[in-house]
């Protein structure tokens, strides 16, 4: 029990800095990784010793994330992968000129962003990812090509198609 | 060259130095002939050191003591922890009596609880001992964190998260034997619960705290609330607590004894 324990608080350091990026509000991204240990620690049991910890409690972060963003509302239609993004533009400043990591960062679907978040920042391979997330490594790479993607654009100050003009709230 | 067609997961592999060198190579003649392709890995690549610059510090940060895995689940949270929460509110009751009663006989009841409420001084000390005997001793199935078999482990381990030299005193002699121990939140930091148990199944909780060490020295002061007694008293850098369903003179014999061999 205590080396578990000991083993999920080696893996903090990692899930803090990984939240950081997904969730940017450093306070945000802390209670995140607060339920997720607590989660985590809740669910002991399930994990198995020959599975690695730090991927088991990436997938929990990623699924206690994604209930915590469709409880409050903010994501009211699952994206699908070949449906049309739609614009992350309410931002004035997020169109042409987002050259910043972290603004463009927020820019990104989740899905995207999470994934490419796994894969260049916490060093995954392609296969840890999916087993994490619980997806097909089709959906995986598909994702992250198309995140790389936007963010190149982004990160270029080439915006992606210009977007009709938009009500802001 | 008859290599593999690169695909686009090859190119991604590339950016994060997932291919074998041989394929890396491959994969290197590839993009010389396309630049645009070139540049499109360049800037993923770009893209992963960006983000290693900008969350890496991350790592670095002192992480807030409340994310940890809660291995001592706080005793308030659940439901068997309210039930002790309601056992607690009787009992802090009784405590605040106690300390009104006995360690400030002139002092209104109002400053007798402001007393009672520090942290560090020896009421504080034998309030959050009752506690703690009250919430552990009746576990069944959990009394301990680590138990009696690995004691040094235990030592080892208490010691260093108090910062001093810790050991559980042997009252084999008085028919207690040790059953383990835990770390426990106190107000301030740690602090270690030591439980015995005789062998009709009573139970003795020893609390030890290094949050009086600024406090002077104490004889030994003894409450009793219903069955519960607690003897305690500070002793150079600890404070210790010791609790047990019984009566003054069955604990005092058992106090002395732990302070024998703690000297």
């Amino acid at each position: 029990m205590l080396e578990a324990a000991a083993e999920m608080t080696a893996c903090i350091p990692r899930l803090r800095r990984y939240a950081r990026a997904l969730v940017g509000n450093p306070a945000a991204a802390d209670d995140l990784v607060q339920d997720t240990v607590e989660r985590g620690w809740s669910r002991i049991a399930e994990w198995q010793r020959e599975r690695e910890m730090r991927a088991w409690l990436f997938g929990i972060m990623h699924n206690l994330h994604v209930d915590a963003l469709r409880a409050r509302r903010l994501q009211t239609t699952a994206l699908d992968d070949d449906m049309p993004e739609p614009s992350h533009a309410s931002n004035p400043a997020a169109g042409l000129e987002v050259r910043d990591m972290q603004a463009a960062l927020d820019v990104l679907p989740l899905e995207q962003r999470e994934i490419l978040l796994l894969v260049g920042l916490e060093g995954m391979s392609y296969d840890q990812v999916a087993g994490a997330l619980g997806m097909p490594l089709g959906t995986v790479m598909s994702r992250l090509s198309r995140g790389r993607e936007k963010l190149r654009t982004l990160m270029e100050g080439r915006a992606a198609p210009v977007l009709p003009l938009q009500v802001v709230k | 060259m008859n290599a593999l067609p690169v695909t686009e997961a090859d190119l991604h592999a590339y950016v994060d130095g997932l291919l074998p060198l041989a394929r890396q190579a491959e994969i290197e003649a590839w993009l010389a002939a396309r630049p645009e392709e070139a540049a499109r890995v360049n800037a993923y690549r770009s893209q992963n050191l960006a983000l290693r610059q900008l969350f890496d510090p991350v790592l670095d940060e002192a992480v807030p003591p409340a994310i940890r895995p809660p291995v001592r689940r706080p005793w308030w949270i659940g439901s068997a922890g309210r039930y002790a929460a309601a056992v607690l509110i009787a009992l802090l009751g009784g405590v605040a009596g106690w300390t009104v009663r006995g360690a400030a006989p002139q002092a209104g009841a109002a400053s007798g609880q402001a007393q009672f409420a520090a942290a560090g001084t020896a009421n504080g000390l034998a309030r959050q001992a009752a506690i703690a005997h009250a919430v552990y001793s009746p576990e069944v199935r959990h009394p301990v964190e680590v138990g009696a078999e690995q004691e040094a482990h235990l030592v080892a381990w208490l010691s260093k998260r108090l910062g001093k030299p810790v050991r559980p005193p042997h009252l084999g002699k008085l028919g207690y034997d040790l059953i383990g121990g835990r770390l426990l939140p106190g107000e301030q930091g740690p602090v270690a619960q030591f439980m015995y148990q005789d062998g009709a199944g009573k139970r003795l909780t020893l609390y030890l705290s290094t949050e009086q060490a600024s406090a002077a020295d104490t004889g030994f002061r003894f409450v009793q609330e219903g069955k519960v007694g607690v003897f305690y008293w500070i002793d150079g850098d600890f404070g210790y607590a010791l609790s047990a369903s019984a009566g003054k003179g069955e604990l005092a014999a058992v106090a002395t004894a732990v302070h024998a061999q703690l000297e």
